[in-house]
């Protein structure tokens, strides 16, 4: 008899199943109910580059500590899918669970010794009980969902519940599900030993929160925050956040009395159309963005240079997924931090901004707009798979009624016509921006032309080397007032005072903060800093300056924004040390701690001439 | 004279249009081209015909990519905001423009490098989404700024200053434009500027995506024997199937025709062309037979000019996605922010 894992309200559980077999909505039912307990769940989609047929996974991490980062390992295991048997069976834990369908028996070579086996005859139940293809398809599903209920002791009325919500208006739908919930319930009930050691417990850890998609996010962001064009071409891991906001659109911008739109969204034929459009609207007034991934920024660099030399606003949503080229489309990463910060040829340098989580991609997503109108220049929001594919619990959204759009410096004709002079490319107050106006704003005065070329302060063409190095100069200042403006980074103290600092980014953060918690308990203290944007705000290279040694965690193989730093803070090298995970998995608090311990043992060893008398 | 600035001085005569401006208020600066180019008799025709409509300069916004005819617009409508873009990419910021504000009139010059090779892809777009624009390619069939290398538009067998023959079929930009959907398609030559003028009128009153193709011969690189892009070989081969008149509800322009020779057009917006048919087989509303005649003029070795298609009540992109009349760039947090309450009602649902 194997040990079995005794745990409440925290552990992994992890479903393998095919690819396009209507599993995703059965997987997200168990994830929803474990909210509905009150138990924060983080679930994560594990899918490849495929409509049909290839295995995919969805984890399930469960954890009253509010720890919303991907663990590692995995406690019970559901296995749906005979391709991914042997590797799935492999990941469980010793004492874990493997729950399967047990209607055709499995020789025993195929089980470990270590682990406790459910079988549940899914199949037999489901032919007994329909005969329409694809209805034992589905249903299959919902058989699962309620024996696991069963076993891990979720209410069955909270899953009910939530059937009930997810076919409102297709009520006929309501009774066969919850018939098919009852049937896995029932044979487990009466088969088997129920509940297992895992187990969940009503609770109040998930509190106000709400669950919701980075992407969603970030395209309600781009609502509120006043976009009105929309510019995109379809690509994982990016293509949902346009579809949001089209649909967040068709809720939120039809105009009541005439049925028409106050939104334009246009799927271009690629991403070098779609940035040009961005582009074009944004010269024009428009609040403009593009949603993208990796290869998308790849193709936008010469209109990313002409955005940020010509300085005309856009915002571009950069899903980061696993490079180079293709690389891995449904995969994680946060690789794509140099290809933005340095975009386009030449010298350019371009606003980035991290979100962690969905609330930040809604906060970050509006910001970004006030922030290019400001600036005049191309924002980047660096989202990543991990939190843009993937539902999240985070802190329910808030909008400040009194908010204002800031639409930077725009001259109107009224301006014009009080006498203000206008020169397209004069800093009048020193801080590198410089105003503008709209095409079409006044019969005799203000029109510009706007070109990738070098001009004068008039926007005249100029080859003068001491004018073009001027503006350039002017650039430079106009970065660095982006700092007073892009949102700051957010530090957190060790419990007692240490000279080993980290710094993280992104995704990375609910990793991070249960990592920090481990090193706590293991008496190892880091200071923290979660850096949200780029330009560095000088608290960021003040905490380098500020520690013996700084660990930089990325979710890539280059420590790309360990090289940022050491590149625009000065920064000896030599205090970063990178903590890199990049094989396309979300980074997880395991693999923090586990390198970061092993990097101090390394760096605390005396050297072996000192340690001689 | 090019390094000489334009002067400000002007006759006090000068006539004005309806809304009180001279034709030097729809200038530009002065020309940077090569004297004689034939992009330089479009930019004055580009001028005529804004003088011509009354049309107010600073409603227009003047768009191109890159290379010689992208470089015209600074060279008129001085006072219209003007967005010289990258090599090809016009079309996509001419769309996202005309997205943003559609009460502008949006004009975008192109060439035969800038739309039928680097830019054939997002020329083809536009094309087919029915951007309310004119589109105009100022066509040499040479890269003259790179100093004389064969364009897509050259045609086969054509030869080179430097006496290279060109063995690449040529790209025929009216062909596709009417295979693609645009809805006003002409090819007009820079060098008949009484052909050119009405033709860009038209265009500018119709309210959908109008294409002109303008042969321009290049003075520097093809003009020479053996190009079929020089004003030799094109006033030679030149077949125009008709003539324009364009009016504008007031200039009733009184004229005897033979019978059955004259076809009225009224565009949307109550324009109406008065089409003088040169070619008596020529129907310009049937985009098929269209297709046809180009095909097969071409093949005889003639360039066909004129207004070769129009259809009169077009559509255009806004109409495709439902916009609100108002432009977009004008609309504010009243008309864009749904506001907290309807973000609190969201929170309750993702819970």
């Amino acid at each position: 008899m194997p040990k079995q894992l005794e745990r409440i309200n925290d552990f992994v559980v992890k479903f393998a199943n095919v690819n396009g077999s209507g599993s995703a909505s059965a997987n997200q039912l168990f994830a929803k109910s474990v909210l509905r307990m009150g138990v924060p769940a983080t679930p994560r989609n594990i899918f490849p580059s495929n409509i049909q047929g290839l295995p995919t996974w969805y984890e399930v991490r469960i954890s009253e500590a509010g720890y919303l980062g991907a663990r590692g390992g995995v406690d019970l295991v559901v296995a749906m899918n005979p391709q991914t048997w042997d590797k799935d069976v492999q990941s469980i834990e010793p004492g874990g669970y493997l729950f399967y369908d047990s209607t055709k028996p499995m020789p025993l070579s195929r089980f470990r010794d270590d682990i406790n086996v459910i079988g549940v005859p899914l199949t037999e139940l489901c032919n007994a009980a329909y005969t329409d293809l694809r209805q034992r398809q589905l249903f299959k599903n919902i058989i699962y969902v309620g024996a696991l209920a069963a076993l891990i002791d979720i209410e069955i009325a909270v899953v009910e519940g939530l059937i009930g919500e997810q076919f409102k208006g297709k009520d006929k739908l309501i009774q066969p599900n919850i018939q098919a919930l009852h049937m896995g319930r029932d044979y487990v009930l009466k088969h088997l030993t129920c509940p297992i050691g895992l187990r969940l417990k009503k609770s109040t850890a998930v509190g106000d929160r709400i669950f919701l998609e980075g992407n969603s996010a970030a395209a309600l962001g781009c609502v509120y925050g006043g976009a009105t064009v929309a510019a995109w071409y379809p690509i994982t891991p990016s293509s949902s956040m346009a579809e949001a906001f089209q649909s967040h659109c068709r809720r939120h911008r039809v105009d009541a009395a005439s049925g028409k739109n106050r939104f334009a969204v246009i799927q271009a034929e690629d991403e070098l159309a779609s940035i040009g459009m961005v582009i074009g609207a944004a010269w024009n007034g428009a609040r403009a963005f593009t949603a993208t991934s990796g290869p998308g920024i790849s193709l936008m660099q010469e209109f990313i240079g002409l955005a940020y030399f010509a300085e005309i606003p856009a915002v571009i949503f950069d899903v980061q997924r696993g490079g180079p080229s293709t690389g891995m489309p449904t995969r994680t990463q946060q690789s794509d931090v140099l290809a933005c910060a340095y975009a386009s040829h030449g010298d350019t340098k371009h606003v980035l901004l991290f979100p962690e989580d969905p609330h930040e991609c809604f906060t970050m997503g509006a910001d970004a707009f006030d922030l290019a109108d400001r600036l005049q220049t191309p924002i980047f929001v660096l989202l990543d798979l991990d939190i843009g594919m993937n539902e999240r619990l985070c802190a329910p959204l808030v909008w400040d009624a009194n908010r204002r759009y800031d639409r930077g410096k725009v001259m109107t004709a009224a301006d014009l016509d009080a006498g203000r002079e206008f020169g397209r490319y004069v800093d009048v107050d020193g801080d590198g921006i410089t105003y503008r106006t709209y095409p079409g704003t006044h019969p005799s005065r203000g029109a510009f032309f706007t070109r990738g070329t070098s001009r004068d302060t008039f926007a005249r063409y100029t080859e003068e080397g001491a004018i073009y190095q001027n503006n350039m100069e002017r650039l430079l200042r106009k970065f660095e007032t982006a700092k007073r403006f892009v949102p700051r980074p957010i530090s957190r103290l060790a419990k007692q005072p240490t000279r080993t600092g980290a710094i993280f980014y992104g995704s990375t953060g609910p990793a991070m903060t249960e990592a920090l918690d481990l090193l706590d308990a293991q008496g190892t203290h880091v200071d923290t800093m979660r850096v949200r944007a780029f330009p560095f705000h000088d608290d960021i290279i003040d905490f380098v300056a500020q520690h013996d040694r700084v660990f930089v965690i990325e979710q890539n193989r280059d420590g790309q924004l360990r090289a940022l730093l050491v590149n625009e803070g000065s920064i000896d090298p030599a205090k970063l040390i990178p903590v890199l995970h990049y094989e396309g998995s979300p980074i997880t608090a395991r693999f923090i701690v586990q390198e970061i311990s092993e990097k101090l043992a390394l760096s605390n060893v005396t050297p072996l001439r000192k340690a001689v008398p | 004279m090019t390094y000489i600035a334009k002067p400000r001085f002007r006759h006090p005569d000068l006539p004005k249009n309806t809304l009180g401006f001279t034709r030097r208020d729809y200038e530009g600066a002065v020309s940077t081209l090569c004297a004689g180019c034939g992009h330089d008799s479009i930019s004055a025709a580009i001028i005529q015909a804004c003088f011509d409509l009354d049309l107010p300069p600073h409603r227009i916004a003047k768009l191109s990519g890159i290379g010689c005819s992208s470089k015209t617009p600074t060279y008129f409508l001085g006072n219209s905001h003007g967005f010289n873009s990258v090599h090809g990419r016009m079309p996509s910021v001419l769309t996202g423009a005309n997205l943003a504000n559609r009460d502008l009139i949006y004009l975008g010059v192109s060439g035969d490098g800038d739309s039928a090779s680097i830019g054939l892809g997002q020329f083809a777009h536009a094309m087919r989404r029915g951007v309310n624009m004119v589109y105009i390619v100022e066509n040499n069939g040479v890269y003259g700024l790179t100093k004389g290398q064969f364009s897509a538009t050259s045609d086969k067998g054509s030869k080179s200053k430097r006496g290279v023959i060109n063995m690449d079929a040529p790209i025929d930009l009216v062909s596709m434009a009417l295979q693609l959907g645009a809805t006003f398609i002409a090819r007009s030559f820079s060098g008949d500027k009484t052909q050119l003028v009405p033709l860009i009128q038209a265009a500018l009153e119709h309210k959908g995506s109008a294409f002109i193709d303008c042969i321009s011969p290049c003075v520097a690189f093809n003009n020479h024997p053996g190009s079929t892009k020089s004003f030799d070989y094109v006033r030679e081969h030149n077949e125009a199937v008709n003539r324009l008149d364009v009016m504008v509800g007031r200039s009733e322009i009184t004229a005897d025709y033979a019978p059955g020779t004259v076809e009225m057009v009224t565009q949307h917006d109550g324009s109406v062309l008065r089409l003088r048919k040169l070619t008596a087989d020529y129907d310009p509303h049937d985009r098929v037979s269209a297709m046809t005649y180009l095909q097969r003029r071409q093949e005889a070795g003639e360039i066909v000019t004129g207004l070769l298609y129009v259809d009169p009540e077009p559509d255009d992109l806004h109409v495709y996605m439902n916009t609100i009349e108002r432009p977009l760039n004008e609309l504010g947090e009243q008309e864009l922010c749904p506001g907290p309450k309807a973000l609190d009602k969201l929170n309750a649902a993702l819970r």
